[in-house]
Order: C-alpha cells, then sequence, then structure tokens
C-alpha cells in the first residue's frame, strides 16, 4: 500500500497547525513521526485517519485520490489509528466493544466475535477476559482491543499514537512485537507518532520530524539523538546579552522529592531555586517536569522528601495555603486551569484578591480593572468574558491576576502560542518580577526560550533530572543529549 | 390481615393493569435516555398524549385512531427536544421543562369540552388456555390486549438493546459518541431516530390511561405520571425488565398504601402515599453503597459478575450532552 499526502494544510484560526505537508508511505515499512507538542503531528494524523477534513491538500492511496468523512470511511480504505486514549467503550463488555460497527447483521454473533477475538489475540499473544467489562481493563489492555478490532476491519496501514504512554514495560514489549510482525511479515505500514526519541530509535526505520506545522526533515534511525533533537527544536542562535541578577537567599528548596503517578514517578529531585533567580526546566513533554512544578504549587503530593519555601518546609500543604504564603502560579491551560471561561475581567479580578468581602464594591473593581487592562495592556475591556480573550491577551490576564508581592512565581509554558511582542513583554514582566527579589521557576518546551530566558537549568528526561546546567556555559548540544536522557 | 387466594389475584391483576402504561412509558424514555437525550417532557407530552387519544378516539368512535394520534403527539413533543438540542444546541434539560408546562395547560385548554365524558375503551380479553393456568393465569393472562403488548414491549426492548447490532449502536451513542462516530455510527441520526420512537410509546401510554387504565379526560387527568416514569428509568437503572419491575414495584406499594389507608383511616392519607418513594430512595442508596459490593463479594465466584451487572447500574455517559460530527 503506497500512500501520499499532497500539500496539507490545516489551520485553526490563526495557527497554521499543517503548513503545507508532503509525505509518502511505502508498506511494510515502520516509520516514526517526531515533533514536539504543537508541531501538528496529531493534526496531521487525524486528517489522514479521517477524524477531520483538511484546509487544503490530498491523500493519495494507490494512486487514487480519497476523501474521507469519517474514521469509519478511512477504516474502509485500509487506514486504522490507534489512539493514546483508545477509541472505545468502556460501559460495554469485550465483546459488545469489538462488534460495535463490525457485524452488519440485526442479531448479534456473539460466537463469530469470539472466535474472532481468539483466533487474533493467540496470534500477537495478548491476552483479554472476554467477559470483562472494558473499564475494568488496564490501559495496555485496551490498545490490545483496538489494535485488534483495527486489523480485523482491515487496516493495512496503522497510526499509533503515543501508544506507549501510560502502558506497562511488558505490554510495550508485546506492542512492539506485534508491531514488527504486522511490518516485516504482513507488510502493513506502521506510523508511530511519538516524542520519545528512544523508542523511535529502537522500533523504526525512519523518522519523520515535523516542527510548527512544517516537515523539518526524514532521517533513516538509528542515528544520533542529538541530530534528531536539533530537528525538532530547530537550530538555537546562543544570545550572550542576558541580564545581570544579583543572587539572594534560597527561596525554593526541594529535597530528595519523589512524586509517584499512574503513568510516571518523579524521583530523588534535589533543586535550590534563589530569589531573583531564574530556573528553567527542560525535556519532553511528559518528563517529570511538571509534576515538580505542581508539587510546588500544591497540586500533587509528593510521597517522599520535603519541599520548603524561604526556610520553612511547605510539603503537604494546600493550593490556597501555598498562595497566601507568597506562591503564584500559571499554568498551561489557561482557560482550563487559570481563568473560568465565562466570567469577565472585572469579575476574575473581585474573585483573585487575597480577602474578600460579602458585598462586592463593583464600581472601585470596575475602576481596578480598568487600570490593570492598561497596566498589562490587555485588549477587551472590564466587562469582556475570558474565553473572548485571545491566547496572548487571556495570558496578560493571568499576569496581571497574579498578587503584587511573590516569594515565587512557578509557570508552565509562560509564552506557549504567543506572538514575539508578547512573548517579549511577558518576559519584561518576569524580569521586573525578579528584580524585586521573587524566584522564577518555569517549564517551556521551547528550547530557544529556556536557553535564552533561565539563569540555570535542568533537564528532564523519563523522571530524571539532570545535573544543574548554568545557562551562559551549556550548549544546545548538551542540552539536546540530555534531553535524549544520554548522559 | 388475612386475605383469600382469590382477593390476592384479584389485586395482583390490578396491579399489573394499573403498572401497564407507566411500563410503556418506562420502555419508551429508557429508549431515548440510551442514546444519550433526556426527554424530560413526559409529564406534559403524556397529558397531551391522553388528551388528544381520548378525544380523537370519541370522535371518530375508533380506539385505534386514538392510540395513533396519540403516539404521534408523543413523537412531536419528542422531536422538539430532539431538534432544540441537536441543532439548535440549546439545553435539552431547559426544552424538556417548558414543554412540560407547555403540555399540562394546553391539555386543559384543548380538552375543556371532553371533560367527564365517557368514551371508548379496549375491550377485556383473556388468552385462551393460558389464562387457566393456577395464580399465573389470571393475574397476567386475563387482561387486554395493550397489556399482552405491554409483556411483548419489554422483552423485544430488552432484545433490541442487548442482542442486536442495531441496538449496540443505540447504547455506544449515548456512552460514547465520539467512538460510535469513529466506528460509523451516525449519532445525531441515531439520537433523532430514538428520540422520536421512544416519544411515540411515551404518548401511547399516556393514551393507554385514557382509553384503558384510566378511562376518560379530565384537566390534569395523569399530571405526575411522567415524573414518577422518569424516575422509574433511574431506578431501572436504564434496563427495560429492571424497570417493569420497578413499575409494579411501584405499582404494589400504591396498592399497599391504599390497603393500609383502608385499615387505618385515623392515619392522614400523606403518610402512605410517601411509601413508594421512600421505597425508592432506599433502594437506590443501597444499590449503590458499599454494603451492595460486600454483599456481592460474599456471594460465589461466577454468581458475582451477573450480581454486578444487575445491580450496579450507571446512567450512559453521554446521557445529556451534544455532539457535534465533523
Amino acid at each position: 500500500m503506497h500512500i501520499e499526502l499532497r500539500d496539507i494544510r490545516k489551520h485553526f484560526g490563526p495557527v497554521k497547525a499543517n503548513d503545507g505537508i508532503n509525505l509518502v508511505f511505502e508498506g511494510g515499512r515502520i516509520y516514526g513521526l517526531l515533533g514536539e507538542n504543537g508541531a501538528g503531528k496529531s493534526t496531521l494524523m487525524k486528517i489522514l485517519s479521517g477524524f477531520q477534513p483538511p484546509d487544503s491538500g490530498e491523500i493519495v492511496i494507490d494512486g487514487q485520490p480519497q476523501r474521507f468523512s469519517s474514521p469509519a470511511e478511512a477504516l474502509g480504505k485500509g487506514i486504522g489509528m490507534l489512539y493514546q486514549d483508545p477509541l472505545d467503550i468502556p460501559a460495554f463488555n469485550v465483546k459488545d466493544n469489538y462488534l460495535l460497527g463490525r457485524d452488519r447483521r440485526v442479531i448479534l454473533n456473539y460466537k463469530t466475535a469470539r472466535a474472532e477475538l481468539d483466533e487474533i489475540t493467540s496470534r500477537f499473544s495478548f491476552e483479554i477476559d472476554q467477559q470483562a467489562t472494558i473499564e475494568n481493563l488496564s490501559l495496555g489492555e485496551r490498545q490490545q482491543l483496538e489494535l485488534t478490532r483495527l486489523l480485523v476491519g482491515g487496516a493495512q496501514f496503522l497510526i499509533l499514537d503515543e501508544p506507549t504512554t501510560g502502558i506497562s514495560a511488558d505490554q510495550k514489549d508485546k506492542l512492539f512485537n506485534s508491531i514488527r510482525k504486522l511490518a516485516w511479515e504482513e507488510g502493513k505500514t506502521i506510523i508511530l507518532v511519538s516524542h520519545k526519541l528512544d523508542e523511535v530509535q529502537e522500533l523504526c526505520g525512519e523518522a519523520m520530524i515535523l516542527r510548527k506545522g512544517k516537515m523539518v526533515g526524514r532521517t533513516p534511525v538509528p542515528c544520533s539523538n542529538e541530530q534528531l533533537v536539533e530537528k525538532m527544536f530547530g537550530q538555537i542562535p546562543l544570545r550572550g546579552e542576558r541580564p545581570v541578577y544579583e543572587v539572594g537567599e534560597p527561596v525554593l528548596e526541594l529535597q530528595n522529592v519523589r512524586i509517584p503517578t499512574y503513568r510516571l514517578t518523579v524521583e530523588n529531585i534535589n533543586l535550590t531555586v534563589r530569589a531573583g533567580e531564574i530556573f528553567g526546566l527542560a525535556g519532553l513533554e511528559g518528563s517529570g517536569q511538571q509534576l515538580v512544578l505542581k508539587a510546588c504549587a500544591g497540586l500533587v503530593k509528593n510521597d517522599q522528601g520535603r519541599i520548603s519555601l524561604a526556610g520553612q518546609d511547605i510539603t503537604h500543604w494546600s493550593y490556597q495555603r501555598l498562595r497566601t504564603a507568597g506562591i503564584g502560579y500559571i499554568a498551561a491551560g489557561r482557560l482550563e486551569e487559570g481563568l473560568v471561561a465565562g466570567l469577565t475581567i472585572t469579575e476574575h479580578l473581585v474573585l483573585s484578591q487575597p480577602s474578600h468581602k460579602f458585598f462586592i464594591d463593583w464600581a472601585s473593581a470596575q475602576k481596578q480593572s480598568e487600570a490593570r487592562i492598561t497596566q498589562f495592556q490587555v485588549v477587551g475591556r472590564p466587562e469582556s468574558l475570558a474565553d473572548e480573550l485571545s491566547g496572548g491577551n487571556q495570558q496578560r490576564l493571568l499576569f496581571g491576576l497574579l498578587w503584587e508581592s511573590l516569594k515565587l512565581i512557578l509557570l508552565e509554558h509562560p509564552t506557549r502560542g504567543l506572538d514575539v511582542r508578547s512573548s517579549d513583554w511577558i518576559w519584561e514582566q518576569l524580569y521586573a518580577r525578579r528584580n524585586s527579589g521573587t524566584a522564577i521557576l518555569f517549564m517551556s518546551s521551547d528550547l530557544d526560550e529556556i536557553i535564552d530566558r533561565s539563569d540555570r537549568i535542568a533537564v528532564f528526561s523519563g523522571g530524571k533530572m539532570s545535573r544543574i546546567l548554568d545557562a551562559k556555559t551549556t550548549s544546545v548540544e548538551e542540552v539536546g543529549r540530555l534531553i535524549g536522557g544520554q548522559e | 390481615m388475612t386475605m383469600s387466594e382469590s382477593q390476592f389475584v384479584l389485586t395482583m391483576a390490578s396491579i399489573v393493569f394499573v403498572s401497564m402504561p407507566l411500563i410503556i412509558a418506562v420502555c419508551g424514555e429508557i429508549i431515548t435516555e440510551r442514546s444519550g437525550i433526556v426527554n424530560l417532557s413526559l409529564d406534559g407530552s403524556m397529558l397531551m398524549a391522553a388528551m388528544t387519544g381520548f378525544v380523537i378516539a370519541y370522535e371518530s368512535d375508533n380506539i385505534w385512531a386514538g392510540f395513533l394520534a396519540a403516539m404521534l403527539v408523543g413523537a412531536f413533543f419528542a422531536f422538539i427536544v430532539a431538534f432544540g438540542s441537536i441543532r439548535l444546541r440549546q439545553s435539552q434539560f431547559a426544552i424538556g421543562f417548558v414543554l412540560t408546562l407547555l403540555g399540562d395547560d394546553l391539555s386543559a385548554f384543548l380538552g375543556q369540552n371532553y371533560t367527564r365524558t365517557p368514551g371508548p375503551t379496549v375491550t377485556h380479553f383473556g388468552i385462551p388456555l393460558l389464562k387457566e393456568i393456577p395464580i399465573i393465569g389470571p393475574i397476567f393472562f386475563n387482561q387486554d390486549a395493550l397489556v399482552y403488548f405491554t409483556y411483548f414491549l419489554v422483552f423485544f426492548t430488552w432484545f433490541w438493546l442487548f442482542r442486536t447490532q442495531p441496538g449496540l449502536r443505540l447504547r455506544s451513542v449515548g456512552e460514547r459518541p465520539e467512538a460510535a462516530f469513529a466506528r460509523g455510527v451516525g449519532v445525531n441520526r441515531q439520537r433523532y431516530l430514538y428520540t422520536v420512537i421512544g416519544g411515540a410509546l411515551v404518548g401511547l401510554a399516556g393514551a393507554a390511561y385514557s382509553l384503558d387504565v384510566k378511562i376518560g379526560w379530565s384537566d390534569g387527568h395523569i399530571r405526575g405520571m411522567g415524573w414518577i416514569a422518569l424516575a422509574i428509568v433511574i431506578f431501572g437503572g436504564w434496563s427495560p425488565i429492571r424497570g417493569a419491575l420497578g413499575a409494579l414495584l411501584f405499582g404494589a406499594t400504591k396498592a399497599l398504601a391504599s390497603y393500609l389507608q383502608s385499615r387505618f383511616p385515623e392515619v392522614s392519607v400523606v403518610a402512605f402515599n410517601a411509601i413508594p418513594w421512600l421505597l425508592m430512595i432506599t433502594v437506590l442508596l443501597l444499590v449503590g453503597s458499599d454494603f451492595t459490593e460486600r454483599v456481592i463479594l460474599m456471594a460465589p465466584q461466577r454468581m458475582q459478575r451477573p450480581l454486578q451487572r444487575f445491580l450496579r447500574v450507571s446512567p450512559p455517559k453521554a446521557l445529556g450532552s451534544t455532539f457535534v460530527e465533523d
């Protein structure tokens, strides 16, 4: 099966998720599709699997241009996609889930279903309890079922979206073995969408790298991790000039912190951020840096170790208590975690104030809100709703809602999705904060931003933190190596 | 407190008979909710259907025309709910609620010239042979055609939902529409279809009152029965068989209440009327509690799963949501 993507374009508002992508896939091979979050991988794969139509461009299968109006239609043409969160029906039992959309007869034939499931699961040595309900299965088992369903549905071309996130090592081996079997013995084409470099190195014959909606490279793998990292993040010119800062007392200290989660366990985190210091956390998405930030904000709990703020033990304090203690937190999901979609700017201001009276003085709140809007250059009016603002203005509003004097500011992706002017403005604000002695700890998937803005850097890879780098003397190569988990 | 055997049989037969319209309405609403739509207009649409069914049957002197008209009315009310939520993306709860109020007042207005007049009814028809079976026969098979249809409806709805491909598609749409869509199910088409079919059954239930169980029409004739049906759908865990049992249990406690009332006339009527509701709440709380979990775990291994499935029910996950097809 020969698939060609020709000049695929897809825009979401001003964001070019896919900006003219051309790709060719041959049968019997395993491809890796790499790219950081927001590079356009998911969009491209959703287009290919019929989940959404492209704005322009075409999909050509064996010389025939195709248009899919639904994933079912794409599967009919042999293209199947396995989602990170399997698209099954949690409330169904295994057989019902398997039969949905499969059998066309009116009366369900459980006997055939059982036989078919047995046959294919034993071929790939999957072990699935057919009496079970989907919601009682592990993620790995649900994935195996979806894979089974796609194969029986006639998939010749399989897209696997981050398939190893959240499954056990044993299930991962099984999955990789079946992928190899499918490609090498049965001639199927596989695309592994991932940002985990080792998996792509281990499994794929060729890697394709997307950055900011464009194809930026194709390379045979295995190859060096640096080569892939460089393509994923782009060439980074190092700027020498950076504002000087006075190191103050330690503000945030983490000692032997361990954060266990279902997907990833972060261990052995030792970190000190001083007053007036900007500390950057680098790493591929989901390597543990976000967990550390959230632990400092009181949103996830560490089970071992100690976190202290200006000498005081703050381990396991609640988010509200930490806020009062002088920690400001700006989450990556602006509308999901930071703002309330249906509330106005003024209402946000009132909500964010440290103390509340029963009756709200709307007149003065309105005035304050106007003042903040001017000060933080938000394009909007006091009565604008948060979800009417653009991403950049939402971020400005979040900054406008931070309290006056803070000991520590925690940020996730402070400038994601913002244009250069807004990004610079955000950093001016942060520099002003640090000059007044606030410590800043941030994470970003933009290496440029990490190296350019931080004083010191720590790199996360698979839940482990690297040694701490001095931003002035480090190099992109060094950070890239650490991101790839080498050292 | 002794009751002769014939008295017992008579009481049971009347419980079955009186519960019949409720069972029909419950089946209809189960079909609708399984597809992910809540038709909250039941109380109003059953009143409208009861009135329309009676008036049409009275004027045409044909009860079948009356039933047909009632089903159309129920289907139309349900269609408004579906259209408003799917196409206009408005809250289905708000639409359903307003339709409830509308149906109540509109039925009172349109039916005002037909109150307390005698009209046509479904004729009694005992099934030969079957009705001769001791106890069971006179309770279940000495009824009328509508009751027999209800038996069939309960079984058929269950079979359709759990044993057929279209039923599987229907349930998938109410559980996880995006997954259903990915497998080629037309989510909104299914929702329109089953909301309207469910509505037609609700309409039939309304006419089953005015033409069979509570013959005739009066202002606010069966007010409240729609809400009871909605409650039984939840009580029945969105399963037609459990739902039918729930409706019968409701009918039985009602009968018990009126029996107790005649025995203890000094106690307030209101106290006995609350019995069915107290029972329902108790059962729902028990089923959802850890206690039930422990009881299930005490059962033999191979019984645990079926017990779990019967006792532990949860609403369709996508109930009340909207789905936009790309």
